[in-house]
């Protein structure tokens, strides 16, 4: 197969509400991007368009959105694999450009949660798990992702404050990433505050403070084939790996609840594939969800042994100036989560990294980059891994 | 000829505070938790046990199934007891959802209402217990063993 590379990333800021509408949102990604890759819309020859349904009323949004970016006729296509979505658009587009079938492919990621209510929104998220025989008992994504957290407190002494310092640090990096929705600073001393809400339980143990916060959003990824990401692109930066893996949507299913399986399957597939391994990593964007996902995270994907997340946290080695930079974005918990939009936010962040473009976030001189984003609690991981050379 | 129309079996819309499907091969399961017994299904072909039941084996893809009742203690994996709820849940708070492990299979539902959370510990005894709920929907909790 031929190599792959991203010549172009863009990203709305990521707003509480955004105000116009779907399409008109995911012009402003993809402008960005194919500025960014210094072409025109006339180069794309296919598009992936990525969301999770019912949070807005269009149906096939792709087709709309094809529309209103000036990529038709070419073919267009709309996958869904709820917050990993996007990521799962550029392992599609990969597949369609190093087949050869396709030279150029836009992924355009969006979600525009405004439209419904948050306790709506929850309700929607509840129904990315089991509608038969789940849903009925009221869960929803916080619920299933605390009883991860109770059951790593549990099996390995994870404790509460180490979940905070993980939302501490994202905050650092929320602060100077002016495309985030979460932009003010948190400090340990609010999540023992009982007057402040970032202490308040929303499904024990997780806190206020333990969530991300929801928001409108798009981001969008220009990839191509070698010879066309030479011809247009100063820094191509390459697709090294793509791994992904799916698990039992029922939590009954899964063999345990103190990680997700499915990343750590995806991981070890990058890994393969790109024929590097966790210390190879120079710096890595998670899907931090919640804070006890970041948490999951670095065990998945072999940052640290099991159970030894917290001391990796503890340490700071996932700041910028640690051993494996982590989310210096703000993450999920700071930048904002438009289901739709995340994974390719997250993939335009290593790229920027992977590019030293990244401002105030730079990480010093990193070669490889991972990306871990995972839908639904670990019903789909995606683990891309990208590199400069 | 009788004009009369089948009625659609549309049992399964008991199931929980909020059913989201009404309709499914293993409808039976509503008139079980109306005898007070919790049921998962067994596959006769290749002897694989289920919670959720399921009409088809999804290892050896036969549908030749049968009815076994969850009984004794199973263990408690892991709970979350909920401040917030979703659309249509609101009544139900403070709730807890939690899963008990009983070796072949896993059993996903709530912890009983009337338990103290913080008597509650993973690894704790516990069995499960048909529910009516006030809104007079059916589930099913786990209680202390
Ligand atoms: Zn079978």
């Amino acid at each position: 197969m031929g190599k792959v590379a991203i010549i172009g990333v863009g990203q709305s800021k990521f707003v509480r509400k955004y105000p116009g509408s779907l399409r008109e949102l995911a012009f402003e990604g993809f402008k960005e991007a194919i500025t960014d890759a210094g072409i025109t819309n006339n180069e794309i020859d296919a598009s992936v368009f990525c969301s999770a349904p019912e949070y807005d009323k269009q149906r096939s949004p792709s087709a709309v959105v094809a529309e209103y970016l000036g990529l038709n006729p070419q073919p267009t296509f709309y996958v869904e694999t709820l917050c990993s979505s996007s990521s799962t658009g550029l392992k599609l587009a990969y597949s369609m450009v190093a087949s050869g079938l396709h030279d150029v492919v836009a992924i355009i990621g969006l979600q525009k949660m405004s439209e419904i209510s948050s306790a709506e929104s929850q309700e929607r998220m509840g129904r990315g798990a089991d509608i038969q025989w789940e849903s009925p008992f009221g869960t929803m994504m916080p619920a299933y992702y605390a009883m991860h957290a109770q059951a790593h407190i549990d099996k390995y002494g994870t404790t509460l404050e180490d979940l905070a310092a993980i939302r501490v640090k994202a905050a650092t990096y929320g602060q100077i990433n002016d495309r985030a929705v979460y932009r003010k600073a948190v400090t340990p001393e609010m999540f023992t505050d009982p007057d402040n809400m970032m202490s308040g339980t929303v499904s024990s143990p997780l806190r206020v403070g333990d969530c991300c916060a929801n928001a409108d959003g798009t981001s969008c990824l220009i990839v191509a084939n070698e010879e066309k990401a030479k011809q247009f692109c100063k820094k191509p930066i390459w697709i090294l790996g793509v791994g992904t893996a799916s698990a039992s949507v029922n939590l009954t299913g899964r063999d345990r609840v103190h990680g997700l399986l499915a990343a750590e399957q995806a991981a070890q597939k990058a890994y393969t594939m790109a024929g590097v391994g966790p210390k190879d990593i120079d710096v890595a964007e998670v899907h931090d969800c919640f804070t006890i996902a970041e948490l999951l995270a670095y065990e998945a994907l072999g940052f640290a042994d099991p159970g030894g997340g917290k001391e990796l946290i503890q340490g700071q080695e996932t700041y910028k100036e640690g051993s494996i930079p982590v989310n210096v974005d703000g993450g999920l918990l700071s930048k904002g989560h438009p289901i739709g939009a995340t994974g390719g936010s997250q993939i335009r962040t290593i790229v920027l990294q992977l590019r030293g473009e990244a401002g105030d976030m730079q990480v010093q001189d990193p070669q490889i980059g991972l990306v871990h984003n995972i839908g639904g609690v670990g019903i789909y991981g995606n683990v891309t891994i990208l590199g400069n050379q | 000829m009788s004009k009369a129309k089948k009625q659609e079996d549309v049992r399964f819309g008991k199931f929980g505070t909020v059913s989201f499907t009404k309709t499914t091969r293993v409808n039976d399961f509503i008139d079980y938790l109306e005898n007070g017994k919790v049921m998962y299904t067994h596959c006769k072909t290749c002897g694989v046990n289920y919670f959720p039941p399921r009409a088809d084996c999804g290892g050896c893809l036969s549908s030749d199934t049968e009815w076994k009742e969850v009984t004794g203690n199973g263990k408690l994996v892991s709970y979350s007891q909920l401040k917030y709820a979703p659309v249509g849940f609101d009544e139900d708070l403070p709730y807890s959802i939690a899963m008990l492990d009983y070796g072949d299979y896993q059993v996903f539902g709530r912890l009983d209402s009337s338990l103290d959370i913080d008597t509650v510990k993973i690894g704790m005894e516990m069995t499960t217990v048909v529910n009516e709920l006030p809104n007079g929907q059916l589930n099913y909790i786990f209680k202390k063993a």
